[in-house]
């Protein structure tokens, strides 16, 4: 880039340019890996400028006005579903029907060394599982399914690739899991669990979403069941 | 190092004294993505990470905390229109709110030309307001604002000049040259220089690469 180039950049960064040259920057913006790049280092220090100026906190109405507002205009904003002829009417399966009792052998496996390992392994997978939901959340073609019972909703892309966003699950009780499972037809396939600390809880589901599945979920034994034993919680509209 | 990132860390608590926790796991470019699914609590997540620097900035242009007000609200409304349009490969997440919130104070402050005269005569020192918060919160906020202001002070006059009167200000390069009645081709480098400096003393004081503001994880 020449020197002309690069002070339009950073001009652009600092909103110092008038509307004609901002659309310019724009463009270069829209075909130059090396602008790009340039204009996301060039951002990121124009926002250390904001930084630099702590004032007062906003008042507190503030942020309920922007709420109001956005929430207003969402009431207007057809959400994104899938195209309506998609749509089946078929009833959710009733996952306690197909329960089997749980076969688990706790036996010589402490309920503390099982939650100390999952806590481990909590540890451990929480950023894959933040980066597999992100890019799920951020897929542009990924289609938004609402949910059957309970409350929040499901994305799930091209590739079949899910995410659960619940809402309002209480913590599991001691020794007790959400389980996720992806139902085809009456048959339940296990796809992770979690523990709904949160009040809301942003779960990838652990397996391949096809078409007219079902996601639920049901609380079990921390220790793991082969099938679900209790009523859903949560349940997906076939996707 | 490891100092380092603990404290850069921490800086995770600046903003966002009233972070949901439920939310809070998730970087800002998810929740930007969740927004971009009208998911009004993303929204508001958001706004607890980025408002509070974001209403400090449009006060600090605007002068005027109803106008502030209205920058931010204006700023936080586009975010949840234009989401979906929303590109990683051109900004974090949480610049890119400040973007659109210094977009619209820019705009209100180029309509109100009496507020900006006095930004001529304005340096970098200002009486700074007690901001709210925890005592902790607090204490990362001030040491955040040192860190930059000290990089700030490091700079040449007239390079400090520009970026101030163009990112405080809100004047463009053009009025910039008319009224300090220097030539465009003068503002634009000192711009640049300033900014590509400041870019310098930011990367130096964290010692990790290209610098960007820590407001969340």
């Amino acid at each position: 880039m020449d020197t002309e180039t690069h002070e339009l950049i950073a001009a652009y960064a600092l909103d110092a340019l008038d509307e004609g040259e901002r659309k310019h920057v724009e463009s270069l913006l829209a075909s130059s890996d090396e602008a790009r790049t340039e204009v996301l280092a060039f951002s990121g220090v124009a926002a250390a400028l904001a930084v630099g100026v702590v004032g007062p906190p906003p008042a507190p109405e503030l942020r309920d006005r922007i709420l109001a507002v956005a929430r207003a205009e969402s009431a207007n904003v057809v959400p994104l579903e899938r195209p309506s002829e998609r749509r089946r009417t078929r009833a959710v399966p009733v996952l306690s029907l197909v329960a089997t009792a749980a076969a688990v052998a706790a036996i010589g496996v402490g309920v503390w060394g099982i939650s100390v390992a999952r806590e481990l392994d909590d540890t451990r997978t929480s950023l894959e599982r933040e980066r597999d939901a992100s890019s799920v959340l951020t897929d542009p073609a990924a289609r938004t399914v609402s949910l059957a019972t309970g409350s929040g909703k499901l994305v799930v892309n091209d590739e079949g690739e899910a995410v659960l966003v619940v809402e309002s699950l209480p913590a599991a009780p001691a020794g007790k899991r959400y389980h996720v499972w992806i139902v085809e037809g009456v048959q339940p396939t296990a796809a992770g669990t979690f523990s709904g600390a949160h009040d809301r809880d942003i779960v990838p589901v652990g397996g391949a979403v096809q078409a007219d599945n079902v996601v639920a979920v049901t609380l079990e034994d921390a220790a793991g069941v082969a099938q679900p034993t209790t009523p859903q919680l949560v349940s997906s509209q076939p996707v | 190092m490891a100092a380092t990132r603990a404290r850069v860390d921490s800086l995770v608590g600046i903003i966002s004294w009233s972070m949901r926790r439920h939310l809070a796991h998730l970087s800002d470019e998810a929740l930007v993505a969740l927004v971009a699914r009208a998911d009004d609590s993303a929204l508001a997540e958001l706004y607890d990470r980025v408002g509070r620097v974001a209403y400090g900035l449009a006060l600090r242009i605007l002068r005027d905390e109803r106008l502030a007000e209205d920058a931010v609200q204006e700023g936080m409304l586009s975010v949840w229109r234009t989401a979906a349009s929303f590109r990683a490969d051109r900004a974090k997440a949480s610049t890119w709110v400040l973007t659109l919130v210094h977009r619209r104070a820019v705009d209100l402050v180029r309509r109100e030309e009496r507020r900006r005269a006095d930004a001529l005569d304005e340096t970098t020192e200002r009486s700074i307001p007690e901001p709210g918060g925890s005592a902790e919160d607090v204490a990362w906020l001030g040491f955040e604002r040192d860190r930059v202001q000290q990089a700030l002070r490091l700079l040449p006059d007239t390079q400090r000049e520009a970026l101030e009167l163009a990112y405080y200000g809100g004047f463009s390069q053009s009025e910039l040259a008319d009224r300090l009645g220097l030539p465009l081709g003068t503002i634009k480098s000192r711009m640049f220089a300033g900014l590509a400096r400041l870019r310098e003393l930011l990367d130096d004081a964290t010692h990790e690469g290209s610098w960007t503001p820590k407001l969340t994880s």
